[in-house]
């Protein structure tokens, strides 16, 4: 050992073999170990020479892999795969139709997720059940508050502490493949209507309580959000009326609607967008009558195995290079101003993604009170089951 | 007709000597041979009145380390989900979801809202296994008894080669076959429009038949193939035409076969849960989609437990049924159907 290498080490033999018996007595952590000894910084150069390891280092170990809940068609699989580039962690997607259920997997723990995406409405009963923690801001640079649309962000933040961070904002329409269905459709109420004549065993709804209830009661004049026993047996005798001439009830009514299998199903924003750009006779409407206008947010669960790598996929997705590819790809409108800049016109001129704002304002967004309302719960469930 | 049930083990092969550890047996002939031993271990347990007691200790703790895996294994993962089934039974669901300790009946007065899944199910869980019978019979009498033997093996393959590819994978292929750019745009090439074949209990079956097939053939199969021809023979040669031999000697003696088979087929379908659910479209429900929804969605779960426990109690009372009529068929007890 040369002179120069014993004075320049970081660490002295000495001192290495010491702090490496601290760290097998346990009285110190991994990450002092690392620290101490520089044995994480030359890892991580090491890492970052091309060829030898293939992933950038990061202050904190990300692991290889995360998992990721999320709803039917709602992300650009190049983003994954631009992420994965980056960080060297594979993103594992899984697919729910609705809240009730990633809410049912959550109570039910091991989940797995390290992330997923819960709506506006949601947020509330998460946080009160201990489900989601506060987001640590610090772990998000890329994401700034100020930049975001308040009237779609406000459900993220309770009592002054940022729970969830949004992804995107939309509503909840019809879309009607005008090559096969004629009859206009401009409301819930001729929706349920051409569902049980024109277009007969060709009509979708989604799997999901609170649209499929929330239509059926804007339909009939109610509030999307009503949890009145008079109202809901309306709804019910409507829904289990219809029920036999509906295709399928499945929230992803994408594959149904390209086939044509489907000619007319609830519908969001993002898919209508999707659906419309690749077929075109697919039109996207806004009930004249109410319904569902929605932000679908970012949250952490408290249960999360690698909230590292969580965090860093939030705080990619954060970035408005990286947002404003997602948003092309799923259709979605931005609550982010910073993002807005960036898209094409040709994308925030589409009034499917940004409709007039008199075409929202019958709109409602979706109450606390009815992801747990058990009248509601076994309304869904008995109409399915009928 | 009668049928005897066979010795559940295998006989040692003929012409082994009686070794060291067969010289202790009180087996006469009875080698070191596993089957042997192990015949010999059950044997002991049940008329063990000619073994020492000391040897009779050993054996028997022998026989509990050997069965102790498998109960342990049905204790944690069946018994005890059960018992704990049961107990969520009578409790009520939490205001937001899941279950709250209580001592109601509740759920089961409430049993009714899901009768029409009981109903789908009941109907058609044994209407598909009947489907799949008369599907398969036909191939599984071909394969043992007319294939030629040289190309009976491969055969055989093609029934089983599918089972390797996931169900979940084959049946997604079903919805393409049925949804509209499949049969029905074939059907609208020759002038049949709009036809709707997804979706809808046709669909269902369908799946079922084809998702069941294998499972049908094989044991039907294997009792074909243990078919003593010199029966048939004796038949033929005491002028029976061939229709007359299959139903008055074939077919009687493959019945405990095919009792099983049905059985065990309608038994997996009472559960079933992915074949609805993909080509049903959600509305042709099952209980087990019932299940699911009050699971995941509903998040009930003592409802959910209520109709689970009903659905195995179905399950109990389908099997004592279908074990009277087997027996009844059989004319002897002596018949198992699961």
């Amino acid at each position: 050992m040369t002179k120069w290498y014993r004075e320049n080490a970081p660490i002295t033999a000495e001192k290495l073999a010491d702090e490496l018996m601290r760290l097998k007595r346990g009285s110190v952590t991994r990450r002092h170990f690392l620290g101490v000894t520089g044995l994480g910084l030359a890892t991580a150069v090491l890492a970052r020479a091309p060829g030898l390891f293939n992933a950038t280092a990061f202050a904190e170990d990300l692991g290889t892999q995360m998992s990721l809940a999320t709803w039917p068609n709602y992300h650009d699989p190049a983003t994954f795969e631009a992420f994965k580039a980056a960080t060297g962690v594979a993103v594992e997607v899984n697919v729910f139709g609705s809240n009730e259920e990633m809410l049912a997997k959550l109570q039910a723990g091991g989940t797995g997720w390290d992330l997923f995406v819960p709506t506006n409405y949601t947020i509330s009963t998460y946080a009160k059940l201990g489900l989601i923690d506060e987001l640590d801001l610090s772990k998000l640079p890329n994401y700034d508050a100020s930049t975001e649309n308040a009237r779609f962000t406000n459900e993220g933040v309770i009592d002054g502490k940022t729970y969830a961070v949004p992804k995107n904002w939309g509503t909840t329409g019809i879309a009607v493949n005008s090559a096969k269905i004629k009859k206009p459709v401009t409301s819930w109420k001729e929706f349920f209507e051409v569902a049980m004549a024109e277009a007969d065993g060709r009509a979708m709804v989604h799997d999901y309580q609170l649209t499929t209830i929330g239509n059926a009661l804007v339909s009939l004049g109610y509030s999307f959000n009503s949890v009145k026993p008079d109202e809901l047996a309306k709804a019910e005798e409507l829904l289990i009326k219809v029920k036999p001439h509906l295709y399928a009830i499945n929230s992803d009514y994408q594959p149904s609607m390209r086939a044509t299998d489907a000619w007319m199903t609830m519908c969001w924003t993002n898919d209508g967008a999707q659906l419309n750009r690749d077929m075109p006779e697919i039109q996207f409407v806004l009930g004249k009558d109410g319904g569902e206008i929605w932000s679908d947010f970012y949250a952490i669960p408290k249960s999360a195995a690698n909230k590292a790598a969580g965090y860093a996929l939030l705080n990619y997705l954060m970035t408005p290079e990286n947002a404003v590819k997602e948003h092309i790809a799923n259709g979605a409108p931005t609550t982010d101003s910073r993002v807005l800049k960036l898209l094409p016109a040709d994308v925030t001129s589409n009034k499917i993604v940004y409709p007039d704002e008199a075409a929202l304002t019958p709109l409602e967004f979706g109450a606390a009170v009815t992801l747990t309302d058990p009248g509601r719960a076994e309304l869904m469930a008995r109409f399915k089951s009928a | 007709m009668s049928k005897v049930r066979p010795s559940p083990w295998p006989s040692p092969p003929a012409g082994e000597g009686t070794g060291a550890a067969g010289s202790l047996s009180p087996f006469e002939g009875e080698s070191d041979w596993p089957a042997g031993r192990m015949r010999a271990q059950f044997n002991t347990r049940f008329n063990g009145l000619t073994m020492r007691a000391a040897k009779n200790t050993k054996r028997n703790l022998v026989t509990a380390a050997l069965v102790a895996p498998a109960a342990a294994w049905l204790c944690v993962f069946l018994v005890l989900p059960f018992i704990a089934m049961l107990v969520f039974a009578f409790c009520e669901r939490a205001p937001e979801g899941g279950y709250q300790a209580a001592f109601t009946f509740a759920q089961f007065a409430n049993l009714p809202t899901r009768a029409a899944a009981f109903w789908n199910t009941l109907m058609l869980a044994p209407a598909g296994a009947l489907l799949c019978l008369l599907v398969a019979y036909p191939v599984a009498y071909y394969l043992a008894v007319r294939a030629n033997p040289r190309y009976r093996l491969i055969l055989v393959s093609l029934v089983v080669v599918p089972f390797w590819t996931s169900l979940l994978v084959r049946t997604y292929a079903w919805m393409y076959i049925l949804g509209s750019r499949g049969i029905p745009n074939l059907l609208a090439m020759i002038g049949i429009e709009d036809v709707r074949m997804l979706n809808t209990p046709g669909a269902v079956l369908l799946g079922i038949v084809y998702g069941y097939l294998p499972l049908m053939i094989m044991p039907i199969y294997v009792s074909l193939e243990k078919l003593d021809r010199r029966l048939l023979e004796a038949s033929a040669d005491l002028g029976a035409k061939p229709v007359s031999s299959f139903f008055g000697v074939t077919l009687p003696l493959s019945l405990p076969g095919v009792m099983t088979d049905v059985a065990l087929v309608t038994i997996l379908l009472l559960g079933e849960y992915l074949i609805p659910q993909l080509l049903g479209g959600g509305k042709v429900f099952f209980i087990g989609n019932a299940l699911v929804d009050l699971f995941l969605q509903s998040r009930n779960w003592p409802f959910g437990s209520a109709i689970a426990v009903t659905l195995v109690a179905v399950v109990v009372v389908v099997l004592m049924v279908a074990m009277r009529i087997a027996w009844k068929v059989a004319g002897t007890r002596q018949v198992d159907l699961v």
